[in-house]
């Protein structure tokens, strides 16, 4: 054990554990933050995505001592008690099933629409492709990605 | 362990009890503990309550009480209670629908608390897609009772008959002077009904009041947002996987390298000195790891040394045998063959007679969260947080397989990943269980993705022979249907001598499952059939990873696949238009009660409207005479689920020189009854269809002669987003066209639109290219394989 010292979501936590665990546990276990979840644990399904300084990061195959910059997870896109656009896009197209994938859903896209905020249909489809989906929402979580894409550009026209 | 805890809307909503009666007024009512996620309650936060330690026993709780189903809260608002579960379709959504508007209270006057056992009757969990058509009319009518119990005390209370009252969201008022008014609240609030209801069991629960005509519901009918997908998307939402209890500690399964492996021996010293260690617990062929942490026990799991003996003779053939294998193994049982008009002369003055055999493969769940539970020993008690869409079935289960009274057991209801049959037989909750009264300690466990991709229950492969005549005018005669089901000691349920631990540990029931073979569902008039079907059996049926269970509408895809697909190859035999062919054959038989014959008419007719179907002949073109990269075609499949009756119409482009398909479009006709929450059915209709599609496309189990090796994404392909249709439709034909239906019944939803897709695609393929694919999946070496044979 070592202690390890992450930021998340915009706090700094401190934690003794075995710098090989990867993230994914210590989110999940140490710091009760439950967007991130376990599909495959082999870096295959999204589920346990996060994002690290921009990136999508794969939370289940990093250990957390290669942590380096500020992580969010699903909990912390939400700023000022307001969803982040594709939460609210999400709702808004109803783009659940069971809901269990839907974090790798909703970070893989943030990701995507944060290195580009206007992506072709065939852009998000391929961004997209890693994040799977058993309950199959694919059609509805594509349509949610384009109203949030359409909502994000009628707010910036109108300021 | 912890005292009660309650959300804090409840907390409050139970305010004017004191703590004695409030206890035992919740213990009576039902809403001992609440554990499921809210919807947007006015003035309160949405919020996922801590499940609660509550000493048992747990009695069950009883139906034939009204304050079991329901409880109006000083607040003005309603709980309701339902012995159901919702993997993801919305059904709870529907479920408060459809009391709401029984009991006239405000969508966001309600909530809802699902399948944990101590505290929602036991209607039996989900399955069937029967949670609208069966239970929720149980739902209605107890509902209904409470509106006119209230609407007697309202009518006390205001001294005039109840026939000059009004109600709405909750408040009785004067129909002449709506200013004198009093609210359900003011009548019961926090109190109990102490009203019993009548009925045989569950499902004939009632009270003395009728539920509403059709065209009196205000809720039901609308499309309400789903109150389960806010917290599902900020990450709020506390799902079985994330439940924590003190003192809590991990488990992982270490399974049999091989189907049949026998331990030998353990060596515990490889993994004593991984930090956290705690136990290895084994029995017979059943072995686990328990840990402090999660990353130690998967650890440990991984680098538990055992020696297993391989069986004497190999468990199962290899799955490029499967097929061969199941055509030559001496049946397990076979049925009476079921014969209409005489087939054998019909077939000698047939025309023309075609014959076609189709082949589909083990296809498993593969949920996308693999298994998981958290049981809690404390008290002498023993509790199961779980997903299990069979809560009721599991708490039954693990109480027999542990050895202790049922009264003792509970199962806590929470979310999870996807069901679709798999947790009808939940092998994570009674792991869990048993691991925890060996250690006296709650413990956690969740199956490994090659664990739950190579060990989960499968759907039955199938082997197909049809054979049809037509007559000089095309018309189909003569139908023999042959189907061979490798469904031999079928897994489908909590049953504590098939679930794997028990399997593993030696359990052995004296009679397995017979399986069964299924027959097509059409309302085709063929005037002369024959229809015989078989199951067979792996030579290894016990402690093999090719365990058969429920996959939604557990044979319907294959079955349609098979069937759908050879009326294609009928239709194109006579040159007829695949649209006309059909509906010709539906309009020549006889209408049944539920009017299946119109009704699949309008919905055959609907879907070719709205895909703008243009009648000729399949195929379009053939991939030896085109000379295009990407060939385009159409193709439909119709087929009923009990009462609810689906076409579905497939646009695909197939790459001839990869043998890539992508289905461009989908288009689904669509006829339940009564759609409870139209724009949900339709997701989940969108749904249905796309995982067909990704069975159609991608999904076969793949094995050596004694493991699965498909056992991971790679190796077990899904349908991604790249292989999402452009434009999916979905249109609601219900209703039409039938004017005898006066209450127009709702019926299930979940698995009807799942069950012609493989057969739609297939058919698309063969419009597109003239190349007939028999065998699922369709992926891209296959296709590419029977491409290049029709060149030459």
């Amino acid at each position: 054990m070592s202690i390890v010292r992450l930021r998340v979501n915009g706090s700094t936590h401190e934690l003794d554990v075995d710098p090989s665990t990867p993230l994914l546990y210590v989110l999940r276990n140490d710091l009760d933050l439950h967007g991130p979840r376990f599909g495959c644990g082999v870096g295959q399904c999204s589920v346990c995505t996060v994002i690290i300084d921009g990136t999508a990061v794969r939370s289940c195959i990093t250990p957390v001592s290669a942590v380096r910059g500020e992580i969010t997870t699903l909990e912390g896109l939400a700023k000022d008690g307001k969803l982040h656009p594709l939460q609210q896009a999400w709702i808004e197209e109803q783009a659940v099933q069971c809901g269990y994938c839907q974090n790798g859903q909703i970070m893989t896209a943030k990701a995507l629409l944060d290195r580009n905020p206007n992506p072709s249909d065939e852009e998000i489809r391929a961004a997209m492709d890693g994040a799977l989906c058993r309950c199959m929402t694919y059609y509805r979580v594509q349509q949610a990605i384009k109203r949030a894409i359409r909502a994000t550009a009628a707010k910036g026209e109108g300021q | 362990m912890s005292a009660l805890t309650f959300p804090s809307e409840i907390e409050q909503a139970l305010c004017g009890l004191d703590s004695t009666s409030r206890r035992a007024f919740l213990k009576a009512s039902g809403a001992l503990v609440i554990t499921t996620s809210f919807g947007t309650i006015p003035g309160a936060n949405l919020l996922a309550a801590e499940p609660a330690a509550a000493p048992g026993p747990y009695p069950d709780p009883d139906f034939l009480q009204l304050d079991t189903w329901i409880v109006i809260h000083p607040d003005n608002t309603a709980t309701f209670f339902v012995g159901k579960t919702d993997g993801g379709q919305g059904t709870g959504t529907a479920f408060r629908q459809m009391m709401c508007d029984e009991l006239d209270i405000a969508y966001d006057q309600s909530r809802l608390v699902m399948g944990s056992t101590d505290i929602t009757p036991d209607q039996g969990g989900s399955g069937g897609s029967d949670g609208v058509e069966r239970d929720g009319q149980t739902m209605r009518r107890v509902a209904a009772e409470a509106r006119r119990v209230l609407l007697e005390m309202a009518s006390s209370h205001l001294g005039v008959p109840v026939e000059m009252l009004a109600v709405a969201n909750g408040i009785v008022s004067l129909k002449s002077d709506p200013a004198k008014r009093v609210t359900y609240a003011e009548l019961i609030g926090g109190k109990r009904f102490d009203v019993s209801l009548t009925g045989q069991n569950v499902d004939t629960a009632t009270g003395k009041a009728p539920v509403k005509p059709v065209n009196e519901l205000r809720i039901v009918g609308q499309s309400l947002p789903r109150y389960d997908i806010p917290p599902k998307v900020d990450g709020s939402l506390k799902w079985a996987v994330d439940m924590k209890l003190p003192g809590m500690v991990h488990a992982r399964n270490v399974r049999p390298p091989f189907a049949g492996a026998a331990v030998e021996r353990i060596d515990e010293s490889s993994v004593r000195d991984i930090p956290g260690f705690l136990r290895v617990i084994h029995h017979g062929n059943y072995v686990a790891v328990i840990c402090e942490r999660e990353e130690q026990a998967i650890r440990a799991a991984k680098q538990l040394k055992v020696e297993w003996k391989r069986p004497a003779t190999a468990p199962f053939p290899s799955s490029n045998e499967l097929f061969d294998y199941m055509r030559r193994v001496t049946p397990t049982s076979t049925s009476q063959p079921q014969i209409q008009g005489d087939p054998e002369a019909a077939f000698a003055s047939a025309k023309q007679v075609i014959e076609a055999e189709y082949e589909v493969p083990f296809q498993g769940h593969t949920a996308i969260g693999p298994a998981h539970a958290l049981a809690d020993p404390s008290d002498g008690q023993m509790t199961i947080y779980s997903n299990d869409m069979k809560s009721y079935g599991m708490r039954t289960g693990i109480a027999k397989f542990l050895g202790i009274p049922r009264e003792k057991v509970r199962v806590v209801y929470m979310d999870g990943p996807q069901v679709y049959g798999r947790t009808a037989a939940d092998d994570a909750g009674f792991e869990a269980a048993f691991l925890a009264k060996e250690m006296g300690r709650p413990v956690r466990l969740q199956w490994t993705r090659e664990e739950e991709t190579a060990w989960d229950t499968k759907g039955p492969p199938y082997v197909f022979k049809l054979r049809g005549g037509l007559d000089e005018h095309g018309k189909l005669v003569a139908l023999e249907y042959d189907a061979c089901a490798l469904d031999y000691n079928h897994v489908g349920y909590n049953e504590p001598d098939t679930v794997l631990i028990a399997q593993l540990m030696g359990i052995r029931r004296d009679r397995p499952t017979p399986g069964s073979a299924a027959a097509p569902s059409v309302m085709y008039a063929i005037p002369n059939r024959r229809t015989t079907t078989r199951v067979v059996a792996l030579p290894m049926i016990w402690e093999t990873p090719l365990r058969t269970g429920n996959l939604r509408d557990p044979n319907g895809p294959q079955v349609t696949f098979a069937f759908e697909s050879f009326i294609d190859e009928l239709a194109a035999a006579a040159k007829a238009d695949p649209v006309q062919f059909r509906f010709d054959m539906i309009e020549r038989a006889n209408e049944d009660r539920v009017f299946r014959k119109a009704r699949s008419l309008a919905v055959v007719r609907a879907a070719a409207k709205a895909y703008g179907w243009e009648p000729r002949p399949a195929p379009r073109q053939r991939v030896s005479t085109s000379r295009d990269e990407i060939l385009t075609g159409r193709g439909i499949a119709y087929t009923y689920r009990n009462n609810t009756i689906v076409a579905v119409i497939a646009e695909v482009e197939v790459n001839r020189k990869t043998g890539k398909v992508w289905t461009k479009r989908l288009v689904c006709a669509h006829d339940c009854g009564l759609a409870i929450n139209p724009e949900g059915l339709r997701h989940t209709v969108e749904c249905g269809m796309l995982h067909a599609l990704s069975r159609a496309l991608w999904e076969e189990v793949q094995f050596d002669t004694e493991k699965v090796t498909s056992v991971d994404w790679v190796s077990h392909p899904t349908l991604r987003h790249s292989d999402t249709p452009e434009s999916i439709e979905v249109v609601l034909v219900n209703g039409d066209p039938n004017p005898n239906r006066p209450d127009l019944p709702a019926y299930g939803a979940g698995e009807t639109s799942h069950k012609p897709v493989i057969a739609a695609v297939a058919n698309a393929i063969y419009d597109a290219t003239g190349v007939r694919i028999r065998r699922v999946p369709f992926r891209p070496e296959r296709v590419l394989a029977a491409l290049n044979a029709a060149m030459t």
